[in-house]
């Protein structure tokens, strides 16, 4: 089945490089079908910052998302223009901190950013909190995969610290979902 | 055997050249092909190969034909602005029959236009673009697979034809990422040599002379002037003019049909789409989402030399739907070879068209 994905934010919070992860985690360890796109433009960190990811268990023909089952929003403006006309069946997992408006569709809030300040020590694994979180609540890769593919995609030395985050995120993915 | 990935579009087009035998790569970055030099850059001092970033695309293009004189594989990679800089080199690559690839991932223009958004403004502009009659070979990848897989091929029908190769992609298969199987062996072609007793420039019946590899004993002189089968400038000779053009575009034009290269889907169909690039993966969605609708599907992965028989694989066509990031540059072409019209579907702005589009044009076309 086809599930497109959207995922904006600003730039530095690592938005395109928690699609990259989806993608790879979908195709290499999950053994189905992903296309990876963003919005590339001149973005620098702080400005606005869009990438999408499409899954399906068959070769993927049209490549972009038009309309997305979920959504992930991790800043105000990412918000204003893509969480506002955000499908009524989508889901949305917003990060509180950064977003103060709530959407008409159903919403999860992942603090993730604060997770990543105060329980983590960094806050640049915010992403990664947003991951676990997104693969807990939706399911749309294995967390076998996600941790996989984060292992491939992240720095050495911070292997521990990424699947810390990826486990925090997975806990409140579980809370929020209920 | 074959190794899956997860890559991008334009380090696939590297990683293809590389598997074709490219060990020189001369270029300039520029959006949105950047990451096939950076892919170069790395991978490049790793395997005995040279990278070079020169100071504009009118240097990129002369070493990449200097190299491929000593005997290497060599490709450029650039965009929109950058190609216009490379045109005059490219019809000296032409009249030097120098097998090289420049791969064009296509930004939208005129001028700078819209650097990180698609188009595929330059179709024409490959075939044309440089002065003089010539004949060109252009290949257009729908798919991160097809960048790795048609960039093998250009440097194959290079060294085939002695011409220059375009590997014509757009921003959006550039960009994406998705999955793609790496074939731990590719079929690789390599330029004849030429055989003693032979003039450098003498063909034979395909039309392409052997080729002299500078440090291999031969004395050549290699001039954009119009040349005798020695080498040797006979630029005040009608008949020496003539031969040579027209065999240099001869010895493409006349093989289309062996570099031909396209997919047929439906070829009962009654209305077809002719698409390349990009917009055939609207055109396949609108197609598999309309079955039995009698909808089909030419998706041309070399555009030039033009395969024109392929449009006779439709024998009920009633219409021809063109979908392109242009005002209709190949939807032109169609229109040369078929006597049922033509309905070019352009799509400005960078971004792809959409599926609804594209089924919106056939109902309109098909109401006509």
């Amino acid at each position: 089945m086809r599930r497109e994905l959207r995922l904006s934010g600003f730039g530095g919070q690592g938005i395109m490089l928690a699609a990259v992860i989806l993608g790879r985690a979908a195709v290499m360890y999950d053994r189905c079908y992903a296309v990876q796109t963003q919005v590339y433009g001149p973005e620098a960190r702080g400005g606005a910052s869009m990438a999408a990811v499409v899954f399906d268990d068959s070769p993927i023909l049209y490549p972009e998302v038009t309309d997305p089952d979920i959504l992930v929003i991790m800043s105000q403006e990412g918000f204003e223009k893509y969480g506002t006309i955000a499908r009524q069946d989508a889901v949305m997992l917003l990060d509180p901190g950064l977003v103060h408006s709530r959407p008409a569709c159903r919403y999860y809030e992942i603090p993730a950013t604060d997770d990543a300040r105060s329980i983590l020590g960094k806050v640049i694994v915010a992403n990664i909190v947003m991951l676990g979180a997104l693969v807990a609540s939706t399911g749309v890769v294995s967390r076998d995969a996600i941790e996989r593919a984060v292992l491939d995609q992240v720095p050495r030395g911070t292997e521990d610290l990424n699947l810390r985050a990826l486990r925090q995120g997975y806990v409140r993915g579980e809370e929020a979902r209920g | 055997m074959t190794k899956l990935e997860f890559m991008q579009g334009n380090t696939a087009s590297a990683e293809g050249a590389i598997a074709a035998g490219c060990r020189f790569f001369g270029g300039y970055p520029i959006t949105p092909s950047t990451e096939v030099a950076e892919a170069m850059a790395r991978r490049m001092p790793k395997i005995g190969g040279v990278f070079v970033q020169m100071e504009d695309e009118i240097a990129s293009i002369a070493a990449v034909i200097g190299a491929s004189w000593t005997g290497k594989k060599a490709m450029t990679a650039t965009s929109g602005p950058g190609f216009s800089l490379m045109m005059e080199n490219i019809g000296f690559a032409v009249m030097t029959e120098t097998p090289l690839v420049i791969v064009n991932v296509q930004r939208g223009g005129p001028s700078t236009g819209q650097p990180t958004m698609s188009a595929q403004g330059d179709m024409l502009q490959c075939r044309f673009g440089s002065h003089g009659d010539m004949a060109i070979i252009a290949l257009s990848p729908d798919s991160v697979q097809e960048m790795y897989d048609l960039t093998v091929k250009a440097f194959n029908l290079a060294e085939r034809f002695r011409c220059p190769a375009f590997l014509m992609a757009d921003e959006i298969i550039g960009h994406m990422r998705e999955r793609i199987e790496l074939p731990d062996h590719v079929e690789i072609v390599d330029r004849r040599p030429l055989e003693p007793g032979r003039l450098p420039f003498e063909a034979g019946a395909d039309g392409v002379p052997g080729f002299p590899t500078f440090g291999t004993g031969h004395r050549v002189h290699v001039t954009g002037l119009t040349h005798d089968e020695r080498g040797y400038p006979a630029a005040t000779d009608p008949a020496a003019h003539e031969r040579l053009v027209r065999r240099l575009v001869d010895k493409v034009e006349n093989a289309r049909h062996e570099i031909a290269d396209y997919r047929v889907t439906n070829p009962e169909a009654e209305v077809v789409f002719v698409c390349y690039g990009s917009p055939a993966r609207a055109v396949q969605q609108v197609v598999s989402d309309h079955p039995g609708e009698g909808l089909g599907i030419l998706r041309l992965r070399v555009v030039w030399p033009f395969p024109e028989h392929a449009l006779a694989e439709f024998p009920n066509a009633r219409l021809f739907i063109v979908p392109e990031q242009n005002l209709g540059q190949v939807a032109r072409e169609v229109e040369r070879h078929v006597r049922v019209p033509v309905i070019s579907v352009p799509r400005l702005g960078g971004e792809l068209h959409t599926p609804d589009e594209l089924v919106r044009a056939v109902e309109e076309a098909r109401s006509a």
